[in-house]
């Protein structure tokens, strides 16, 4: 392989690893203040990516504005899924919401392929997030360098929110004991409600990042990459938002490197993303940036 | 009383009559996918076959009775609908269906009753292989792969392939190996195979790899949706090669998702388009016909589908003809003895696994639409 082969292979892998990222952060923020896998997020990322589409499509609005409509909707989409089908059972054990969780997945899958219809449909992207720049022989989307700076930001932005503000610490309280936090005047369903706005925006965020760079959208584009970025953010450590980043860009380097340097294995894609979940499982239970189990921030 | 008992005894001799008459009838039994998910493609049959029926009621001097009967795109119903043609109806050949799977549910009725089938556009090889009854109008997969080769080595002078096939679906895969044992019949090299798995979103590790190797062209074998995606990353890492697909491929939205990157690839579909250049008499005929029958819905273009239909009753009439009987053990041996029949879809020789062989359709993308191009005979 030469390096400039070896070059384009690392800014693929980037612009792979980061997107999972991005969908990760989301993922592990609700599991580090709910302790709730919520297998609604890959929904809600689809659902980010439709109503882009649609805000460009239908009513002709400039990305900018739909890139806004699409988080705010989807933030609300995000609060309304908590208020049927996890607030009912926060009281109730820890595997009825997760159910509950895959249930609503299953929900929005089926109720986008009825609404949107089950055909693919094309994505128009502004010029200037694919206008490939070519640096000696290497070509690079500007994507390629957006993304990993919106996740950038978008993690600064959350990790500000959890540990300097008050929000912030009315969540991490409910993490640690929800019935105390509950006693002490917190409004737990507003800040529960808050959390999954937020998770749910960045699904949307990342939604919309996934579509400029495969732009392609149908009603099942968010099964895989939630799978993934649950893989991603149980690599990195569950609960952790740095972690979610890191997990997510190890990943995307795993699946660009198996198939840059095993070519004949490429149908093993996802194979290796499981193995490397199994493998981190077995030597690291809690991930590479976990806590350890005792203590639950 | 009287009256009522003579009244009954006259209903009873009209019923018998009635029958009598029914019974000179031939009869021939339609399971296509109406509704459902593949309705698009079995309603266009439907169509065809109706439009040939117009043009041909009657054969052996006795009427021809068609029985269409839905099959939902289910492969129970499937199942179900031959067994309803074959018990209630008692047709004496079947047309249907379009989609592989829901000819297989259908055929494995029809073998054990022995009716004599033929389906417009199941291209997989398992639906006639060894079965006795079944037979097909369209080519088999195999075919067009190596279709897929010639047309690259001939015509796009292509010398150095790569693939590029996803692995959940036969299709693809089978695809894809017809057309390496043909691509390297003829002296092409292989540059690499590559596999990715349905709903796979990345293509960018495999396609530059594919670059690397200075591969000239590529195969992708796929479903269009993800087809388009893959012809944008190739272009978007730089790829000059020219890229090709099968009929799956054949979807208005595969331009509409690939844009620009879509110019150019060409693909293998089945040998009838509505603009392709050097129309036999019996494709222009039928594009004559169905226009004037559909001017104003929005049908109002045939396509391959409609075409097939029309071909797979046109078929069944000229092998009762030559049978010059409608029983079911004749038919059957007319529809294996067929040799250079002229259809719309192009002329038709049935061979031994029961499965047409006629030249396949070559269509390219020009300025965002989709050029009907060449024939191709394949070498196999």
């Amino acid at each position: 392989m030469t390096g400039q082969m070896f070059v384009q292979h690392f800014f693929n892998a980037l612009t792979l690893g980061s997107l999972y990222a991005l969908i990760a952060i989301g993922y592990t923020m609700v599991y580090g203040i709910l302790r709730l896998i919520n297998f609604a997020h890959g929904e809600i990322f689809m659902l980010g990516a439709y109503f882009i589409f649609f805000a460009g499509s239908l009513f002709n609005l400039p990305w900018a504005v739909g890139a806004v409509i699409s988080i705010v909707l989807c933030a609300l989409c995000g609060i309304m899924v908590d208020k049927v089908a996890y607030k009912p059972l926060r009281d109730a054990p820890r595997i009825s919401a997760l159910i509950s969780s895959i249930g609503m997945s299953f929900l929005i899958q089926n109720l986008a392929i009825v609404v949107f219809s089950g055909i693919p449909r094309p994505v128009v992207r502004p010029d200037f997030f694919v206008k490939i720049v070519v640096i000696k022989g290497v070509r690079i989307l500007p994507l390629a360098v957006i993304v990993p700076v919106v996740c950038f930001v978008l993690v600064l932005g959350l990790l500000f929110i959890v540990y300097k503000t008050k929000p912030g610490l009315a969540m991490r309280a409910i993490s640690k004991d929800i019935e105390t936090t509950r006693l002490m005047g917190v409004s737990v369903n507003r800040i529960i409600a808050l959390t999954f706005g937020l998770g749910s925006a960045l699904a949307a965020a990342s939604g919309i990042m996934w579509a400029l760079r495969y732009p392609q959208i149908q009603p099942l584009m968010g099964f895989m990459p939630g799978i993934k970025a649950f893989i991603a953010a149980v690599v990195g450590g569950i609960g952790s938002i740095q972690g979610a980043v890191i997990g997510g860009l190890i990943l995307g380097f795993v699946e660009i490197m198996t198939v840059a340097f095993f070519p004949e294995l490429s149908g093993f894609k996802d194979a290796f993303a499981f193995i490397l979940l199994i493998v981190i499982l077995l030597a690291k239970p809690t991930g590479l940036m976990g806590e350890k189990i005792e203590e639950k921030v | 009383m009287k009256a009522l008992k003579v009244f009954s005894a006259v209903l009873l001799v009209f019923i018998l009559v009635g029958s009598a008459f029914a019974a000179d009838e031939i009869r021939i039994g339609v399971y296509e996918p109406m509704t459902g998910q593949n309705a698009f493609g079995g309603q266009l049959t439907v169509e065809g076959i109706k439009l040939a029926h117009e043009q041909a009621p009657e054969v052996l001097g006795r009427p021809v009775k068609l029985f269409i009967v839905d099959n939902k795109s289910d492969k129970v119903e499937a199942a179900n609908a031959v067994k309803r043609l074959i018990d209630k109806e008692k047709v004496v050949a079947i047309i249907g269906s379009y989609g592989s799977s829901l000819s297989m549910a259908g055929g494995e009725v029809a073998e054990k009753s022995g009716i004599p089938c033929i389906t417009d556009s199941a291209t997989n090889p398992l639906v006639t292989q060894g079965k006795k009854y079944y037979f097909r109008m369209c080519f088999i997969d195999p075919y067009q792969g190596a279709a897929a080769a010639t047309y690259a080595y001939n015509d796009l002078e292509a010398r150095n392939a790569a693939l590029l096939l996803d692995v959940a679906q036969d299709y693809s895969v089978g695809l894809g190996n017809f057309f390496k044992k043909a691509f390297v019949k003829m002296g092409g090299n292989i540059a690499g195979t590559y596999k990715y798995q349905s709903g796979d979103q990345d293509f960018t590790a495999q396609l530059t790899d594919a670059i690397s190797k200075g591969a000239d062209f590529l195969y992708i074998p796929s479903y269009f949706a993800e087809g388009a995606i893959i012809m944008k990353q190739a272009r978007e890492l730089g790829a000059g090669f020219y890229i090709m697909g099968g009929d799956a491929m054949d979807n208005p939205d595969l331009v509409k998702i690939g844009g620009d990157a879509a110019e150019g690839f060409s693909y293998t579909t089945f040998p009838y388009a509505p603009e392709m250049p050097d129309m036999t008499k019996e494709a222009e005929t039928f594009t004559k016909l169905w226009r004037e029958k559909y001017a104003g819905t929005d049908m109002a273009e045939p396509n391959a589908n409609s075409a097939l239909g029309y071909d797979c009753y046109m078929f069944v009439i000229d092998a009762i003809k030559r049978a010059n009987s409608a029983d079911p053990e004749k038919i059957t041996e007319a529809f294996a003895s067929a040799k250079n029949w002229p259809g719309v879809t192009g002329s038709t020789t049935i061979n031994e696994t029961h499965d047409a062989e006629k030249p396949v359709g070559i269509k390219v993308i020009v300025s965002g639409a989709q050029v009907y191009t060449a024939s191709v005979q394949p070498e196999m």
